[in-house]
C-alpha cells in the first residue's frame, strides 16, 4: 500500500455494531469525489465485530476497507479512536477524509485535523471538486467546502489550498445515500491495534442510547413552526394541525431555542434535514440554515405574517396571515373535504 | 480541593439577532452592524467554572483571544466571578481557523501554567464549528469531554461528567487534567455581581491604556499600568512575542483553511401560488395538494 494522493476516506460510524446512516450518504458523495479525483474511495471502520459492515462498504464502491476490529474498540471513545485515525492518516494521506457531523464525528475530526494539521470544515452542506485559482495561485481538484455562514446569510466556500489533507464534517440527510447496483469487488484489509494504557484512561460508566423515535427523516409529511410562532402554547395547534393531515411536527432553530419544541425535532443546518412530500413552515421566517434542511421538500406551503420573509422565495403555496387564523380555518376545511 | 480552572471564552457577533440593516445593499455582512455579546456556550462554561469553585475551592482563569475590543468580554467575566482574566490579542493573529485558533490558544495555556480543569463552550455561534475545545485539548495532549451536560462528581484527581451523545447520555469518568466542552443546558449562567461591577467596570486593558494616553497628553503609559495593577485593575494581554511561539502556525497564515469565496444568499424569484388566508383560499390549497397526490 503505497501513497496515494488521490484517496478519498469515509470514517465509517458504528453504535453498537450498527452502521450510521449518515456514513452511507457520506460514501455516495466520496464515490462522486473520488471519480471526479480519478482516485480510490476507502473506507475506515473502527469497533468490535464489524466485518458485516465493513463488508456493506463495498454496496458503495469502496475499494479498500481499513478494519480495525478489537474487543476493546467496541464502544467509541476519544483516545483509542483518535490515536488509530491520527495513525492511519498520517501513514497513508488521504486527500480527503470524510466524518459525519454527529457527535462522534465532531470529537473526533478536530482531533485527528489538529495532529496531522489538515483543514477541517464543519457542517458543510455540499462538496465539489474543482480546479481553484486563489491568490493568484492555480490549484489542481481542491475540494470545495460549502456550508451556510455568519448567521446564515452568506453562503461560504472554504478550500484547504496548502495542506496535504482536506477533511470535513457533514450532517445526516444533507447527501443522499445511493447504494451502487452491483456492489464492488472491494477487500478488507484488517489493520491491528496494539492497546495502549492511555486509550483506557477514561472509563465509560454508564451509556443511555436509544435509536431516535422521531423518525422525521422519513416521514411524508412535516409540520414545522418558527420563532414567529409566539410561545410553546400557540406552539400546539401545530400538533393540532401535523395530528389531523398525518404528520411530524419539527421547528426551525430558533424555535428550539425559544424552548417552544425539543431539538430532536429541529430542522434545519444543525439539525435534521428532511425531504418530505409536504412541508408545512409556520411563522418561519426561512434563514437560509433552515433553508438548508427542507428546501428539497416536493411540497412547501408557508405561512407568514410578514410578506417579505425569505420562506416565501423557496415555498409553492404561501399564505400571507397569522398562522393562529390561518391553521384552524385549514384544518377545518381539510376534514370537510376528506370526510 | 482547590482546582486551578481555565475557561475559554469569546466574543462574537450576535448572529441570532441579525436584522435588515446588517446586510449592506450589495448583499455582504456589515459588520459594524452586529452587536457582539458572549457566546452563549461559553458563558454556560464559566457557570460550570464558578458552580465548581462555590462547591471545591479554587481559582477560575478566563481567557479568550481576540481583538482589544474582547476585553469588554473579559470585564464581564470578572462581573460573574471570575478571579483572572487574560486578553490574547495580535494583529498576527487575526484570520485565524480553528486550528491557528487553538495553537495559540494552547500555547497560551502553557505559559500560564498547570490547570485541573478547562471549560468551554461546545461551539461559538458565529461558526457552529465546535472544533477549537478538542483541537486545544489535542495540542495540550489532555482528554476531552465534549457536549458536557453535568458533572456528577469531582475528586482530587478525577471527575465524573455526564454527557449527551446522539440518541441518549452517557457518563465518563476522567483523570485530571481534563478539557471539558458544555451545551447550553449545562447550567444557567449567574447575572453579573453588582459589587463585582463596581469593582471591575474600570479594568482596562493594555490596549485600552494606550489608547487612554493617545487621548490625554498628561497621562504616561507606565504610570497608568503601574497605577492599574496596583489597584487590580490590569487585565494581562499576551502578544505574540511574549508567547514566543511560531508566526507561521498564528493568523491567516497559519489556518489551512481560507474562504474562497463569498455569496450572499441569492433569494429565489418567489415564484409561488399565492394562497388567501381565507376558508376560500384553504379550499383551494387542499384541492391542489390533493391534485399533488399529497391528501386524499
Amino acid at each position: 500500500m503505497g501513497k496515494n494522493i488521490n484517496e478519498v476516506w469515509i470514517f465509517i460510524e458504528q453504535r453498537s455494531g450498527k452502521a450510521a446512516e449518515v456514513s452511507f450518504e457520506l460514501l455516495s458523495k466520496g464515490r462522486k469525489l473520488a471519480d471526479k479525483l480519478k482516485g480510490t474511495l476507502k473506507a475506515v471502520v473502527i469497533g468490535s465485530g464489524i466485518k458485516e459492515i465493513a463488508q456493506e462498504t463495498f454496496r458503495y464502491g469502496v475499494k479498500e476497507c481499513l478494519m480495525i476490529d478489537h474487543l476493546e474498540l467496541k464502544d467509541y471513545k476519544t483516545i483509542p479512536y483518535s490515536r488509530i485515525m491520527i495513525d492511519l492518516v498520517s501513514k497513508f494521506k488521504p486527500r480527503i477524509v470524510l466524518y459525519g457531523a454527529t457527535v462522534i464525528g465532531r470529537d473526533l475530526a478536530p482531533r485527528v485535523a489538529s495532529y496531522t494539521r489538515s483543514g477541517l470544515t464543519a457542517d458543510c452542506t455540499d462538496l465539489q471538486i474543482s480546479d481553484v485559482t486563489y491568490l493568484r495561485k492555480n490549484y489542481k481538484d481542491l475540494l470545495l467546502q460549502i456550508r451556510p455562514a455568519f448567521g446564515g446569510n452568506i453562503i461560504a466556500t472554504i478550500i484547504a489550498p496548502d495542506v496535504p489533507i482536506q477533511m470535513a464534517t457533514v450532517r445526516e440527510g444533507v447527501m443522499e445515500n445511493l447504494p451502487l447496483q452491483t456492489a464492488e469487488k472491494g477487500k478488507i484489509v484488517n489493520i491491528s491495534y496494539t492497546p495502549d494504557r492511555i486509550d483506557q484512561m477514561i472509563k465509560i460508566i454508564e451509556r443511555h442510547q436509544e435509536d431516535n423515535k422521531i423518525n422525521l427523516k422519513n416521514s411524508p409529511i412535516i409540520v414545522a413552526g418558527g420563532y414567529g410562532m409566539g410561545s410553546r402554547e400557540k406552539f400546539k395547534i401545530l400538533y393540532k394541525l401535523a395530528h389531523v393531515i398525518g404528520g411530524e411536527i419539527a421547528g426551525s432553530r430558533a424555535a428550539v431555542d425559544a424552548g417552544f419544541i425539543s431539538h430532536e425535532r429541529q430542522v434545519g443546518q444543525t439539525g435534521i434535514t428532511v425531504r418530505p412530500k409536504l412541508y408545512v413552515a409556520c411563522g418561519i421566517s426561512g434563514a437560509i440554515q433552515h433553508r438548508a434542511g427542507m428546501q428539497d421538500s416536493n411540497k412547501i406551503i408557508a405561512i407568514n405574517v410578514d410578506p417579505e420573509a425569505p420562506i416565501f422565495d423557496v415555498c409553492h403555496y404561501g399564505i400571507v396571515g397569522d398562522v393562529m387564523e390561518v391553521i384552524p380555518k385549514l384544518i377545518e376545511v381539510y376534514k370537510h373535504k376528506l370526510k | 480541593m482547590n482546582y486551578r480552572m481555565i475557561v475559554l471564552v469569546k466574543q462574537v457577533p450576535d448572529t441570532a439577532n441579525i436584522s435588515g440593516q446588517v446586510m449592506k445593499p450589495d448583499g455582504t455582512v456589515n459588520r459594524a452592524m452586529l452587536s457582539a455579546v458572549f457566546n452563549p456556550e461559553d458563558k454556560v462554561a464559566l457557570e460550570l467554572a464558578l458552580q465548581m469553585r462555590d462547591n471545591y475551592g479554587g481559582e477560575i482563569i478566563a481567557l479568550t483571544m481576540g481583538p482589544p475590543k474582547a476585553s469588554e468580554l473579559l470585564r464581564e467575566c470578572l462581573y460573574m466571578g471570575a478571579d483572572r482574566v487574560v486578553l490574547i490579542s495580535d494583529r498576527k493573529f487575526a484570520g485565524a481557523d480553528t486550528l491557528a485558533t487553538s495553537y495559540v490558544l494552547s500555547e497560551a495555556i502553557k505559559k500560564i501554567g498547570s490547570y485541573d480543569m478547562i471549560f468551554a463552550g461546545r461551539q461559538a455561534i458565529d461558526g457552529d464549528t465546535a472544533q477549537v475545545g478538542p483541537q486545544t485539548a489535542e495540542k495540550l495532549e489532555i482528554p476531552q469531554i465534549t457536549y458536557a451536560e453535568k458533572i456528577i462528581e469531582a475528586q482530587k484527581k478525577k471527575i465524573t461528567i455526564r454527557r449527551r451523545i446522539d440518541g441518549g447520555h452517557e457518563i465518563l469518568e476522567c483523570p485530571l487534567p481534563v478539557l471539558i466542552t458544555v451545551i447550553k443546558d449545562a447550567a444557567i449562567p449567574r447575572p453579573f455581581r453588582a459589587k463585582r461591577v463596581m469593582a471591575f467596570k474600570n479594568a482596562r486593558s493594555l490596549v485600552e491604556l494606550e489608547k487612554m494616553v493617545e487621548e490625554n497628553s498628561l497621562l504616561y503609559l507606565e504610570d497608568l499600568r503601574e497605577e492599574y495593577i496596583s489597584r487590580s485593575l490590569f487585565i494581562e494581554t499576551l502578544t505574540m512575542d511574549e508567547l514566543r511561539i511560531e508566526q507561521a502556525r498564528c493568523g491567516l497564515h497559519g489556518s489551512p483553511t481560507k474562504v474562497f469565496k463569498i455569496e450572499s444568499v441569492i433569494l429565489g424569484g418567489g415564484e409561488h401560488i399565492k394562497i388567501e388566508p381565507t376558508n376560500e383560499g384553504m379550499g383551494i390549497l387542499v384541492e391542489k395538494l390533493m391534485d399533488d397526490h399529497i391528501f386524499g
